[in-house]
């Protein structure tokens, strides 16, 4: 690497097969150059990583906010109750149950969605359109519309819908709260899927596809030999990111079910919050906080390494 | 071995079979269109229809809202928006203006300078900045929210805007980084190295060349954050109360149903959620790198 190289040649060159080591340049260069990253880096830093260093101190601390002056150590006494609430395992369940069940059913969904979308037909954008609206519709707004609107025993959309099928007046909030936040969160997190997938789709070697169908592959072998491992990256990207975001979900459960009835619908986030500013056991919150952090790191790290091979295959 | 043989024809012949079927698959393949664009279309609509019944039902009487079997026809009324604009809606609106505003401005003033160092001008160990910026994303907010609460409390900025729109700048900035970051690499070289042989100083290259290439992509970046912010509730319910309350904290006085309100509830969800809708469908073309950090184009 020569010093008359710019920086932009050298992004370039680094690949899986470029040298590793990047242009040495005078402390002076490497100062100004870091200029820019600095203010950003330092607002997340000071407002993410900060905080969640608090978090783990606060963790080890005997504290509640109604009682500041009795503070004190506790060493692991925290993670012991709240590992032994079984609220808390509740919540750990709920958390798990409905992430899986939520993202599952809706990359289904957005596979089919973008298989579809993936066609020519008449109106194919305003379907598109209409398919993302879902997810960009401010999920506090549309919480309430699927409780009062959608769900309602009495006048509800969906059991008028369901009417014809013979199913009769049900209360869906109180009598299957679990099923109606996965109903609302697929409907949701369905369009998120669809375009990740949909990208994939679009992505491929139109040229690959005609040379497979001239040689006489059909659709489905077409789509099990060629388009299936091509979307597997997309696929995994949109499972892991959906999979992050989705164990962060409080906008429905505050709004529709608050967690009940009872504990049955309350997640992670939803226990925490009310640990924190209904109960301000600021120890035990701060626990369950870190127990959620630990389990998305485990998600996280297959995501980065995701993001990675992504990464890799753009600077080649 | 020997069924393969069977099945497999010599070159020649192939191309045979293929044009006799012509007529036949063509018309096979408009039919299967026709599938296709029914079956999308209704899909779209099912998907699309809880967002249609809120803004329709926001012009109902709350007479018409409220009735078994749901009722498409009715005379429509303004009554229900103007009952939430008479209802403090507005403090609502703009304390959600300037906390998403406010940020939106703030993550492009910081992000597009942080993607530039992390892209054309890299620093040593860029690579580890970007994906220390994407692992902050992933930070669940409930495992942060005490320390800010305590924090906010102490310093006096609790129920305050400002600090509102500074935590999502911190929610914003990884996303567009890794956005502006692709953008910026979308810039050709040979027009950066053009500008360096035509003796153009840093500013006039960032200026001149730069920014008006990298334009849309930072107005697509900027709309995407918007949507983030404007959306978000966890941060909003936990750190505002009186003053600084956005509007999706207006929204949870319509948890509990308390009589006729349905109408209203969908006159303000309307209110609430169109400004974002609207800028998703001009942004949809960028949605997908937005999403996914700038992984995906």
């Amino acid at each position: 690497m020569t010093a008359t190289e710019s920086p932009v040649a050298a992004r370039e060159r680094r690949g899986p097969g470029a040298p590793k080591k990047e242009p040495k340049l005078p402390v002076g260069e490497r100062w100004k150059r870091r200029g820019p990253l600095l203010p950003a880096l330092l607002l997340v830093i000071v407002l993410t990583q900060l905080p969640f260093a608090a978090t783990v101190y606060y963790s080890f601390q005997d504290r509640n906010l109604l009682r500041p002056d009795e503070a004190g150590f506790a060493g692991f006494a925290n993670y012991g109750a709240v590992l032994g609430d079984a609220q808390f395992r509740g919540a750990v369940f709920n958390t798990v149950f409905l992430t899986a069940t939520v993202v599952l059913l809706s990359m289904i969904l957005g596979i089919a969605l973008a298989v579809l979308l993936d066609q020519k037909f008449l109106g194919r954008s305003i379907v598109r359109t209409l398919l993302i609206t879902p997810f960009l519709a401010m999920p506090a707004a549309a919480a309430l519309i699927w409780k009062h609107a959608m769900l309602n025993p009495v006048y509800g959309v969906l059991n008028w819908a369901l009417s014809p099928f013979g199913v009769d007046r049900v209360d869906w909030v109180s009598e299957h709260p679990m099923f109606s936040l996965v109903l609302m969160l697929v409907w949701q997190w369905t369009p998120f899927m669809m375009l990740i997938v949909l990208a994939g789709l679009q992505s491929q070697n139109p040229e690959l596809l005609e040379a497979a169908r001239i040689d006489g592959a059909g659709p489905g072998a077409i789509f099990v030999r060629i388009t299936f491992p091509q979307l597997r990256r997309f696929i995994e990207l949109a499972v892991l990111l959906g999979s992050i975001f989705i164990v962060q979900t409080f906008d429905p459960i505050y709004l529709i079910t608050q967690g009940g009835p009872g504990q049955a619908t309350t997640n992670l986030p939803y226990f925490i919050y009310q640990r924190t500013f209904r109960a301000f056991e600021v120890g035990e919150a701060a626990a369950a906080g870190v127990v959620v952090v630990a389990g998305t790191i485990v998600i996280a790290m297959f995501a980065l390494r995701v993001f990675a091979s992504m990464f890799r295959e753009e600077a080649r | 071995m020997l069924t393969e043989s069977d099945t497999t024809s010599p070159p020649g012949t192939a191309a045979a079979p293929v044009r006799r079927r012509g007529a036949a698959y063509a018309w096979r393949r408009r039919l299967h269109s026709t599938w296709v664009a029914l079956l999308a279309w209704a899909a779209a609509l099912v998907f699309f229809f809880p967002v249609a019944w809120m803004f329709v039902s926001g012009f109902k009487r709350e007479a018409d809202a409220s009735t078994d079997p749901p009722a498409f026809v009715f005379t429509p009324t303004l009554d229900q928006f103007e009952a939430i604009l008479g209802r403090d809606f507005t403090p609502f609106l703009l304390n959600s203006l300037m906390a998403s505003i406010g940020s939106t401005i703030l993550v492009i003033v910081l992000a597009t300078p942080a993607a530039y160092a992390l892209s054309l001008a890299p620093v040593g160990r860029w690579r580890d900045s970007l994906f220390f910026f994407i692992s902050t994303r992933f930070m669940p907010p409930a495992a942060i929210i005490l320390p800010l609460y305590i924090i906010a409390n102490n310093v006096g900025v609790l129920d305050n805007a400002t600090m509102l729109s500074l935590v999502y700048t911190a929610m914003n900035l990884p996303i567009a980084v890794w956005m502006i970051r692709s953008f910026l690499l979308e810039v050709p070289t040979a027009v950066l190295e053009a500008a360096k042989v035509d003796g153009a100083g840093f500013f006039t290259e960032v200026r001149k060349i730069i920014l008006p290439m990298i334009a849309p992509g930072l107005a697509a970046t900027a709309l995407i954050c918007f949507i983030f912010a404007w959306n978000e509730f966890f941060f909003a319910v936990s750190l505002t109360s009186t003053r600084a309350a956005t509007v999706p904290v207006f929204l949870t006085g319509f948890i509990t149903s308390e009589g006729l309100f349905l109408a209203r509830l969908s006159a303000a969800a309307t209110m609430a959620a169109f400004p974002v809708i609207l800028a998703g469908w001009i942004a949809q073309k960028w949605l997908v790198r937005g999403l996914t950090l700038g992984a995906v184009k």
